[in-house]
């Protein structure tokens, strides 16, 4: 019992970095029909950035500064060089992004160094929250919650409440409908991919100290964000939102339930001994495999429902 | 990500083409020429061998051409999008380590000249595995299926040992001694030569698929695929067929991985080979056949010789995307391409002046970007691994402002003068382009 | 203009240098080529090694280098890809370079030890050596050694044996946690068997394994080791996979001992942090405070020396012991011919930057030196990488306690 909600706790935190992560590719993917790679790079600038700038004027002003930041370069990005790819199809433009990546990737390293730096949890938040069966539950963990939460009730009212949020829901279903009724669609397109960048920007700033900021921070998180994405299906934020939390929970759980297949099949009575075919493959406890769970849970999504799991547009 | 992702002209197959078809294949030919000779280049007549480096890399060259052209066979003819091509290359790469081992512990017979239908046996098992499931589906789904294949794969190399060794990977001896021709492989140019041929093998077979029902079904397929259902042919199946047979040359490739190296890795399943298909594939040009041949030739010499050159290679094959899918969607054969119909009215000389006028700015901005790049990095990378920036034999200091200044205003200088020429080149083009149009409208 | 055309002509020149493969000028530099990730993501760690060799090789031609020659490293970026070591193998070759040096990957040195051993067979008259200076799966000298190959840094077995030694009595409950691929499967082999051999008290309560590079939040893992009542995690993770496992642990107050073996590396103590104070315990060849504990004030004033100019911690005492080495040998065999120096440097003996004798073993080119376990600590004199909080030796296990037992079957060459 006590292991269970320690573990939801956990999962619940990993799936709403996820979430943060995920939910800015969601709205460029869904709508452009880019698969930006340079996404994770987004947000691994925009933990350099806060740690720029917390180490002059603090973490408070880092965690609104940073992520505008990286919302002004989306915008310069997607304004002066994207929209020129555009035309040229989907792949020119996975590969604008790919090419981006590494820059990006070099410029950190040339701007900050190859090593890891020291972007720390602001004192206020460096304690334990409370105690639960005998683990602390970190500050900085609830105050992730927190954001991440704010932020997808911001996204939520931003989209359902305001007009330019109107004309991206209805831009993130019927690109060329909002086009036809007289939008500037390349606009959107830009605050779209600035938005975009802004939200990678704040997981950057809450996720660069919770983990380690350093160079291959990127690299490291890219596939799973397109993972989550395409799992909760395009054009819907609450299918990503859901698919954050499943990846994050199941991550977790997985770690915690430490059966194999041989334990399963010792339950009907068969013993799996290194003599059976397969046995490598039969004896591998699940937290073994527990971080590959996403992608098996992908493609098995995928083959039943191509759109994903909520998806509201062919992909 | 629903429209079609190339667009090349598929040509009707007319008597009057197919007449001048072998004659129009010279270049093939020519390749082929040049394959042959350039080690010579690269002898060492003192020491009397050639360079190993220089082999080992034409050798990856050849590999890739082949990886190349199988990873269009999906991208290009079929319009299939894959972010896990190299888990037909790795797989078929093991099974043939697998296989060269059996045959020197003597389980086997095989001429090692035809182990590489093994390693594309191999590729083409697999690929009939995975493809059952990923070409259920097309387009982004299809893309992030082979993404997560690709992962899981990855994963599993690492962790099972009995097939895939763990980290340490398969490594086995191509010295089996047994040889069609009495070769013992030693040397690696001999292997060289057999990889040669097995590119060339492997190049006509996939050129020849082209030009087969299933390979304009693929196209079919690609343009337009409810359509070809309509025509009766299930589009499923032609992906299926394409990405199988996809598989089965890129084990082709691994096979000669295998030999070439003789070992084989977990990365040669990973994510950042099967990324290599992609963009060898997209830079050379996925509209004509030829295009990945080029491609993959180039990415090798920026992999392998540009990285032994700056260590801000990365920084340069970023640019070189981005410039690439700007300005150059066909990639470079689309290029090429484009001056066919302006070749054709004999008009070609008429563009030789703007090209040369592109030259001098063009090397102003690519010098002025380098030094640039190359003065960040040794700032902050460069001078911490105690390596000092010579250039032309004179070692700079990228803490004076001197090289600073030279390098903005070559790239400042040089842009602007681009801009200029562009703009004339622009003009030239445009020009000449109309008057072609307005010949070819007279009667 | 001209300049221009200088600078293309010279950069020609250099490219058909390096491809045309000119032969090594028999009394210029000794050349070593040495091979790491220099690119990407992973850069550092390549980049650390070579400002720690170019440091270390001023000083040793400061000191005459060998046969009069000096040292030269000529770096190639494999990408951490065992296919471009091999280039940078023949990269080497072809410039008759005597000596490849590689110390990041166990997968790559064993494609390495595969490559030089065919290699060498089939070019008798152009040989090199392959001096591994950190890949340390136990098995590339039992099982995979070779006779052209000389591991410079103690095996997974030392360094487990090191870390069992360490653990303190009043510690009866270890967790083992540790990456899920050759290098983490044998430091979960080799620790459990130590731990039998020299403490059949302590009882393993968790053992796991994790794939590598995959976890993002170590916190369930955290939840396990608290509820297994575990007072020690051992564990082999290197990278994200250990800074995040830490800092995971922080987070949760689980308040036991980390035993790790890389904390040390350059980004580790960052990366940790002050929270890691008193907590977080490496096994390591060396520490810039051991020479102040052990009273060796030239040493002190070297570390010292590198401090000033770089923003990390010198840890790489081994690599200045290869360049010992390598310089008696060649001295010793009065030639930098590969087969002639392999030959002296087999069972040779010398002693090394904090006066210890080191060996490299001749019946499998292992090298027996001393180790140690550090704790991460405040108030030690030099701190690491300005968190404020430094290394302080806990434990010192000398050469002779870690010459373990091989089952090498070394073919030397018979020519």
């Amino acid at each position: 019992m006590e292991v269970l909600i320690v573990s939801l706790l956990n999962g619940l935190v990993y799936g709403m970095l996820l979430f943060m992560l995920a939910s800015g590719l969601t709205l460029i993917f869904s709508m452009m029909g880019v698969l930006n790679f340079a996404h994770a790079s987004m947000y691994m600038l925009g933990a350099y950035f806060a740690y720029s700038i917390s180490r002059v004027i603090g973490f408070w002003p880092a965690l609104v500064i940073a992520p505008a930041l990286c919302g002004l370069l989306g915008a310069i990005i997607e304004m002066y060089a994207l929209r020129r790819v555009h035309k040229n199809g989907h792949i020119a433009e996975l590969l604008f992004t790919f090419g981006l990546a590494f820059i990006i990737e070099k410029g950190v390293q040339m701007a900050w160094g190859l090593l890891p730096v020291p972007y720390r949890v602001p004192a206020v938040l460096d304690h334990p929250l409370f105690r639960i069966y005998g683990s602390n539950f970190h500050a900085y963990r609830g105050f992730m919650l927190l954001i991440s939460a704010l932020m997808f009730v911001a996204i939520w009212l931003l989209l359902t409440r305001t007009r330019i949020g109107l004309v991206i829901q209805a831009a993130l279903t019927h690109p060329d409908m909002v086009g036809a009724l007289g939008h500037n669609v390349p606009r959107v397109f830009t605050i779209v991919f600035a938005g975009g960048s802004v939200l990678a920007g704040l997981a950057g700033v809450i996720g660069g100290n919770f983990l380690v900021t350093e160079p291959s921070m990127a690299i490291t998180m890219g596939p799973i964000v397109f993972v989550v994405v395409v799992f909760g299906g395009l054009g819907s934020l609450a299918g990503c939102f859901i698919a954050s939390l499943i990846m994050g929970l199941v991550q977790t759980f997985a770690v915690v339930v430490d059966v194999s297949f041989a334990d399963l099949l010792a339950r009907v009575g068969l013993h799996v001994t290194s003599a059976t075919p397969l046995a490598e493959f039969l004896t591998i406890p699940l937290p073994r495999v527990g971080a590959l769970l996403p992608y098996l849970m992908l493609i098995l999504v995928l083959l039943v429902k191509p759109r994903g799991l909520m998806g509201t547009r062919d992909t | 990500m629903s429209e079609p992702l190339a667009h090349p002209a598929t040509r009707p197959l007319t008597a009057e083409r197919s007449a001048g078809r072998l004659a129009r294949q010279w270049p093939w030919l020519v390749a082929l020429a040049v394959a042959v000779l350039v080690p010579w280049l690269f002898y060492n007549w003192t020491a009397g061998r050639h360079s190993g480096f220089m082999v080992a890399m034409l050798s990856q060259m050849g590999i890739m051409i082949i990886f190349a052209l199988s990873y269009n066979m999906q991208m290009g003819q079929a319009g299939l999008l894959s972010f896990g091509h190299a888990v037909f290359l790795g797989l078929g790469g093991y099974v043939t380590a697998h296989t060269l081992t059996a045959i020197k512990g003597g389980s086997l017979w095989l001429p090692l000249e035809l182990t590489p239908v093994v390693g594309g046996l191999g590729g083409l098992a697999f690929a009939i595995v995975f493809g059952y499931f990923a070409t259920k589906q097309r387009a982004t789904a299809f893309a992030m299926i082979t993404l997560g294949i690709g992962e899981l794969v990855t994963a599993c190399a690492l962790m099972f040992q009995t097939f895939f060794g763990g980290e340490g990977g398969v490594s086995t001896n191509r010295m089996t001694g047994h040889s069609l021709f009495g070769l013992a492989y030693a040397a690696p140019v001999q292997v060289y030569y057999l990889i040669v041929a097995w590119t060339a093998i492997a190049v006509a077979l996939m050129l020849l698929l082209t030009r087969t029902p299933i390979g304009r079904m693929a196209n079919a397929c690609r343009d337009n695929f409810e359509r070809a259902q309509f025509v009766g042919y299930d589009p499923r199946m032609v992906r299926f067929v394409q990405f199988s047979l996809s598989g089965f040359f890129a084990g082709i490739a691994g096979a000669l991985y295998t030999l070439t190296y003789e070992i084989v890795t977990y990365d040669t399943v990973g994510g950042a080979m099967s990324a290599n298909a992609l963009l060898m594939t997209y830079i050379g040009g996925v509209g004509a056949f030829a295009g990945p041949v080029i491609g993959a030739v180039l990415i090798v010499l920026l992999q392998s010789w540009v990285s032994l050159l700056s260590n801000s290679w990365l920084v340069y094959a970023g640019v070189l995307f981005i410039l690439m899918v700007t300005f150059a969607p066909g990639g470079i054969a689309g290029l090429v391409m484009a001056h066919q119909p302006i070749a054709r009215a004999g008009r070609l000389g008429r563009l030789i002046g703007p090209y040369l006028r592109l030259i001098g700015p063009s090397l102003l901005v690519a010098v002025g970007f380098v030094l640039v790049v190359e003065l960040c990095s040794f700032l902050t990378i460069g001078a911490a691994q105690g390596k000092s920036l010579t250039l032309s034999g004179i070692t700079v200091d990228p803490r004076s402002l001197a090289p600073w200044l030279s390098a903005a205003v070559l790239l400042v200088g040089g842009g602007l003068w681009l801009r200029h020429e562009a703009r004339h080149f622009g003009q030239a083009w445009t020009t000449v382009t109309e008057e072609i149009k307005a010949q070819g409208s007279r009667p | 203009m001209l300049d221009r055309l200088n600078r293309i002509v010279s950069t020609l020149l250099a490219i058909a240098l390096v491809l045309t493969a000119a032969p090594a000028h028999a009394q210029g530099t000794i050349k070593i080529m040495y091979t790491d990730p220099l690119s990407g993501p992973f850069a550092q760690v390549g980049d650390q090694n070579l400002q720690q060799f170019k440091y270390i090789i001023d000083y040793i031609n400061g000191r005459g280098g060998a046969l009069g020659r000096k040292f030269e490293l000529v770096s190639f970026d494999n990408k951490s890809q065992p296919s471009e070591a091999l280039l940078a193998l023949k990269a080497a070759t072809d410039q008759n370079i005597p000596v490849i040096m590689q110390c990041s990957g166990s997968n790559i040195a064993a494609a390495l030890i595969e490559g030089v051993d065919k290699h060498n067979e089939r070019n008798p008259d152009n040989r090199i050596v392959y001096v591994n200076c950190g890949a340390v799966a136990t098995e590339l000298t039992n099982e995979k050694c070779s006779y052209w190959h000389f591991r410079m840094d103690a095996h997974v077995g030392m360094k487990a044996e090191t870390m069992v030694r360490a653990l303190p009595k009043d510690v009866t409950k270890v967790y083992l946690l540790n990456q899920d691929y050759l290098f983490g499967q044998s430091v979960q082999r080799d620790v459990k068997t130590f731990l039998g051999k020299l403490r059949p008290d302590v009882k393993v309560v968790g053992d796991e394994l994790i794939p590598l590079g995959k976890v993002k939040d170590f916190s369930p893992y955290i939840t396990k080791i608290k509820a297994s009542g575990a007072q020690a995690l051992l564990t082999g993770n290197w990278g994200p996979d250990m800074t995040l496992l830490i800092k995971a642990g922080m987070d949760a107050g689980l308040d036991i001992r980390y035993y790790t073996m890389y904390a040390h590396l350059g980004g580790g103590a960052t990366a940790i942090g002050p929270a890691g104070n008193g907590k977080v315990r490496s096994v390591m060849s060396f520490h810039e405070n051991i020479a102040v504990e052990t009273g060796k004030t030239d040493t002190e004033g070297w570390t010292k020396q590198f401090r000033s100019t770089h923003d990390f911690d010198f840890y790489a005492a081994g690599f200045r012991t290869i360049f010992e080495f390598l310089q008696a040998a060649m001295n010793k065999a009065g030639s930098a011919d590969p087969v002639k120096f392999s030959a002296a440097l087999e069972g040779l003996t010398i002693t090394d930057m904090l006066g210890h004798q080191v060996t490299m073993r001749k019946a499998d080119h292992q090298i027996l030196s001393e180790y140690f376990v550090g704790v991460f600590t405040k108030g030690v004199k030099y701190d690491s990488e300005k968190t404020g909080l430094g290394w302080r030796t806990e434990t010192t296990v000398l050469p002779k306690d870690l010459d373990q037992p091989n089952t090498c079957n070394m073919k030397r060459p018979t020519s």
